[in-house]
């Protein structure tokens, strides 16, 4: 164990150990090193959504009995968790979707056939997901919109000298992750949303990545809208949150129609409900959103400052750890300014290979293009590998991919 | 160091991913034809030359993991002076055989990226062999 990186260690205000007992994931013995990708779920996400399940199963905002009411206000309070985990001003501001990319796909489709024009430009970074691109080259298709992507420097950082000049042409619109999937890095998402508001551009912000080890604060942040993922914030997979600023939320029509989100329907026309309700047609992932809501106290009472302070002791820990393996090469910025997120090849093997090997090792890794093939094309790699943090994570498991990578290494060598 | 069996990673296959055979370009192609795997970005192509219904001459190139690699240098060592209605019958089978080992539904794509290239390049059947999804 190194003893030059460790100063946070010392700082650390979380028993991983004691966390992990919380999870019967790691009853499996698997060092899961993929939570970017998903994270794992503890004991109280699961009976939250299992005491919906078993005891007061029944739809929502609809039936007038007990069961259905008590549903309805575990749906709720949910909402309510959302609007204090981000700091929203208001529960009208939270939707649930999904997952992230049908949150951006809701404001491209909704928000953005409204307002985006022939000719418009719309802003965006080289190192973002799939989904931070796809639903607006659509929509840039459909409008005759303009892209750009703001670049990156060597070190995995956005080009703000870049991104300035582009403010200049007065985006329509700005999105871009608050950290990036595959090099970890945490944008300054602030400076770029002051810039992008001056520039008159609305700003979104893919919190996937972030909100759950950097926190977010809509409100100090400013953005107008922010998207998270709760599979990957310790809840279900099949629900998402969709935050929107309530004068643009209410200027936008609606993505989906369906039951729900209407007030009175005729037969020529219909009145839509208000927010958030207007954005949620249909019967919603009850348990998934109540499975949310337990996630959300789980983080909270941990506490996000203690993830952090955790999770970058492991990210320098691994930092310098695989820095030491022959022939590796690390991608993205220092660990103060990355989350915790270590990408990274191996000369002469594939991090395909790199990823069965450690699976014989039942160490879990992502291999692959991250769903962010623009910036593999830009660090010109096919492919990476990627090792992921969360707050549940130990430095043995870190020491076995260590151990993994240089049986890989003896393997192909 | 606890080390996992190799079985996976075969000494055969290792060798044809160092030194893959009839890797390069042909400069007189009849047909040339690429084929990414969208999961992880591994490209495989060849080049065919083609006399009397013959596959005189074939060469891959493209970048990729061993699996993915090492199955397009099996396949062109196959596929040199085969009659193409013969590399039409060319089967999925065939190829995960030759590999030799146990294929996880996962690499599955790295494994038929060849067979793909083959049946799409030298025949346009694409989809045909690629239900495997």
């Amino acid at each position: 164990m190194s003893t030059s990186s460790s100063s946070s260690a010392t700082r650390s205000l979380l028993d991983a150990e004691a966390i992990r007992q919380d999870f019967p994931f790691f009853e499996t013995g698997i060092a899961y090193l993929d939570s970017a990708n998903t994270a794992q779920r503890p004991r109280q996400v699961l009976e939250a959504m299992e005491g919906y399940f078993t005891r007061y199963n029944s739809n929502i905002h609809r039936a007038v009995y007990r069961t259905s009411m008590e549903a309805t206000e575990h749906y709720d309070a949910t909402r309510r968790k959302v609007r204090d985990f981000i700091n929203a001003a208001s529960v009208k501001e939270i939707v649930f979707t999904r997952n992230v990319t049908e949150a951006i796909n809701l404001v491209a489709y909704s928000w953005g056939r409204q307002n985006v024009r022939a000719g418009d430009l719309i802003v965006l970074t080289i190192m973002e997901h799939h989904s931070n691109i796809v639903p607006w080259q659509i929509l840039a298709q459909e409008k005759g919109a303009r892209l750009a992507y703001v670049d990156i420097d060597d070190r995995g950082e956005l080009r703000l000298d870049q991104f300035h000049e582009l403010m200049q042409q007065a985006p329509r619109l700005v999105a871009f992750a608050q950290v990036s999937n595959t090099l970890g890095t945490i944008t300054p998402y602030q400076e770029l949303t002051a810039a992008a508001h001056a520039a008159g551009a609305v700003v979104l912000i893919d919190g996937a990545q972030g909100v759950q080890h950097v926190g977010m604060d809509v409100q100090e942040a400013g953005c107008d809208f922010y998207g998270f993922t709760g599979h990957k914030v310790l809840g279900p997979t099949g629900v998402g949150v969709l935050y929107g600023r309530r004068e643009l939320l209410e200027s936008m029509p609606p993505f989906l129609g369906g039951g729900d989100m209407i007030r009175a329907v005729f037969l020529d026309h219909t009145d839509y409900a208000g927010l958030p309700e207007k954005f949620e047609a249909g019967t919603p992932a009850i348990a998934e959103v109540i499975g949310l809501g337990a996630a959300i106290d789980y983080l909270r009472e941990v506490g996000l400052d203690a993830i952090r302070t955790h999770e970058r002791d492991l990210t320098e820990y691994t930092l310098e750890a695989l820095g030491e393996v022959p022939g590796l090469r690390l991608f993205g910025p220092p660990a103060s300014r990355r989350s915790g997120v270590v990408s990274f090849d191996v000369d002469g093997i594939h991090p395909h290979d790199l990823a069965t090997i450690l699976d014989r090792h039942d160490v879990c890794i992502r291999a692959g293009h991250n769903c962010a093939m623009p910036l593999m094309h830009r660090l010109d790699v096919a492919a990476t590998a990627r090792a992921s943090f969360f707050l549940y994570n130990t430095r043995e498991e870190i020491g076995r991919l260590v151990a993994g990578l240089h049986d890989a290494k003896r393997i192909f060598a | 160091m606890m080390a996992v069996d190799d079985q996976f990673y075969r000494e055969y296959i290792l060798d044809h991913y160092k030194n893959p055979r009839n890797f390069g370009r042909l400069p007189d192609a009849d047909v040339t034809h690429e084929e990414y795997n969208p999961l992880c970005g591994d490209l495989v192509g060849m080049d065919f030359r083609l006399r009397d219904g013959t596959i005189e001459d074939v060469r891959f190139h493209g970048r990729g993991c061993a699996i993915s690699q090492a199955s397009a240098s099996l396949m062109t060592e196959r596929l040199k002076g085969m009659r193409l209605d013969e590399a039409r019958r060319i089967s999925r089978d065939d190829v995960l055989e030759e590999l030799g080992i146990e294929i996880s539904p996962a690499r599955l794509k790295c494994a038929l990226l060849s067979l793909k290239v083959l049946k799409v390049g030298a025949y346009g059947l694409a989809g045909e062999e690629d239900d495997e999804e």
